[in-house]
């Protein structure tokens, strides 16, 4: 059976992606940055996932003003870097796993998520920073992602809550499909920051630290502020934090924070990282066999 | 609509911030959608050619056109533009994100870099032009470990008084 083992947030911070691309990484004020995904890097190389599912959101470059779905999850095979203004980043393909996307969907949309279902999507820096972040520049990315991308450019973005019963609906959906699979669920974006307008520049550690505490200790709680919380304390753009709010509904309620990594700034931006894990640990790789998959789930599967 | 009025006014309170919400996106669709253009090279050389010309295809009203092509982003954001779309303006000139954001907020790039590296603005007298949202709200911050509204200025001299 599939297991969500853990979930993995981190910023997204397309100036991070530039550095990589530019082999900037060395440089005093990015080593600042790039060191303390050191640990996260290690972690996700132990913890071997088989798929990924990454929450992030697209900034004007797979998707326009044309047409903004709130939630939309890919189920291609394939999601090409996008083009970003400057040329796609020269990172790897980033390759899905269709079966298990469009069985999320279906479990999904059936336990009350009207999912756009994305089968042809390219993705931009909000999906590849955080993957260079894990797993550093290898040729291809180690294991399939399902990318689910979330509106926070045009208000109002889901909310914290709904965010969070997504995850909710996620694990369930996981948990039903009969295959052996470890998961890591990511949630990138945030933290603090404001790009926008005469307040641009903004940071509020304090918030971004408290934002850390609860989602490990208090996530039902945490996902209920409101957005203007969220605009006021961790800026216009700060509000990418719902998305993280996904992750941490894919997990067990009691959760064990393996590793939290937090600085300022990376441009104009908080960055923070944090490793949850579930602690009903899942069965390795080698001995996974034992958790039989249920003639229950297969069914609701088809 | 009375939720949507009540959460229109709390945005508009935010200071030094304007809101892309579905009123704003609607009013900037076509800068937005002009912006987007400009992720084809062909179209940035069309551009470039004749500014004012190339903006006639995208339905702008006068103001947004005069905002285009004075470069005032904020004016752009006010009238319905977005970061995201705009910045690809700012790319077409050759500006990074950071540097529409110090020309934003009134700054050289200099001032802007060194507000950063120090931390960044400070929440601390910015959360809220009306004064009626100036502290955090008490579950944002306080929980679990309970602090009351933290009053200590931030190191950082950094304020929207900078700009």
């Amino acid at each position: 059976m599939a297991k969500i083992i853990a979930g993995f947030a981190s910023s997204h911070v397309p100036a991070i992606g530039a550095a990589i691309d530019n082999k900037q990484t060395h440089d005093p004020y990015w080593q600042r940055v790039f060191s303390g995904f050191e640990k996260a890097k290690k972690w996700i190389a132990d913890a071997r996932p088989d798929v990924v599912i990454a929450v992030y959101n697209d900034h004007a470059s797979a998707f326009s003003v044309e047409l903004i779905p709130t939630f939309a999850i890919g189920c291609a095979a394939e999601f090409p870097p996008a083009e970003e203004g400057w040329g796609p980043r020269p990172v790897p393909v980033v390759n899905g796993h269709p079966q298990l996307a469009s069985h999320i969907a279906t479990s999904a949309i059936l336990d009350g998520f009207d999912l756009t279902i994305a089968n042809k999507m390219e993705v931009d820096h909000g999906l590849t920073v955080p993957l260079n972040l894990a797993f550093g520049s290898p040729d291809e990315w180690p294991c399939p992602v399902i990318p689910i991308a979330v509106n926070v450019v045009q208000y109002p973005p889901p909310t914290g809550k709904r965010c969070f019963d997504l995850g909710r609906a996620i694990r369930k959906a996981v948990a039903s499909y009969p295959e052996d699979l470890r998961i890591v669920v990511f949630g990138t974006g945030g933290m603090s920051h404001q790009i926008s307008g005469p307040r641009a520049g903004l940071i509020n550690s304090k918030f971004d630290k408290a934002f850390l505490d609860r989602l490990t200790k208090d996530p039902k709680g945490l996902a209920a502020m409101p957005h203007i919380e969220y605009m006021r304390e961790a800026g216009a753009e700060g509000i990418e934090l719902v998305m993280w709010h996904v992750m941490r509904g894919a997990l067990d309620d009691k959760v064990k924070e393996v590793y939290r990594f937090y600085t300022v700034p990376a441009s104009n931006t908080a960055v923070g990282n944090i490793i949850l894990e579930n602690i009903s640990k899942p069965a390795k790789k080698a001995t996974a066999k034992k958790a039989a998959p249920k003639k229950k789930s297969l069914r609701k599967a088809a | 609509m009375a939720q949507a009025k009540s959460t229109t006014e709390e945005y508009e309170d935010i200071p030094g911030t304007f809101v892309f919400n579905a009123e704003r996106s609607r009013q900037g669709y076509g800068i937005n959608m002009f912006c987007m253009s400009l992720m084809k090279d062909e179209n940035r050389k069309a551009f470039r050619a004749n500014e004012a010309e190339y903006l006639k295809k995208f339905k702008l009203t006068p103001e947004q056109t005069d905002a285009v092509l004075k470069r005032d982003y904020n004016r752009m954001l006010e009238l319905g533009g977005n970061i995201y779309f705009t910045a690809k303006l700012g790319a077409t000139d050759g500006h990074s994100f950071r540097h529409l954001a110090a020309t934003m907020t009134g700054s050289t790039q200099e001032d802007y870099a060194r507000m950063m590296l120090e931390g960044g603005r400070s929440v601390e007298g910015n959360r809220s032009k009306s004064g009626k949202h100036d502290k955090p709200a008490k579950k944002a911050a306080a929980k679990p470990k309970a602090k009351a509204a933290p009053k200590s200025a931030k190191k950082s001299k950094s304020s929207s008084k900078r700009k």
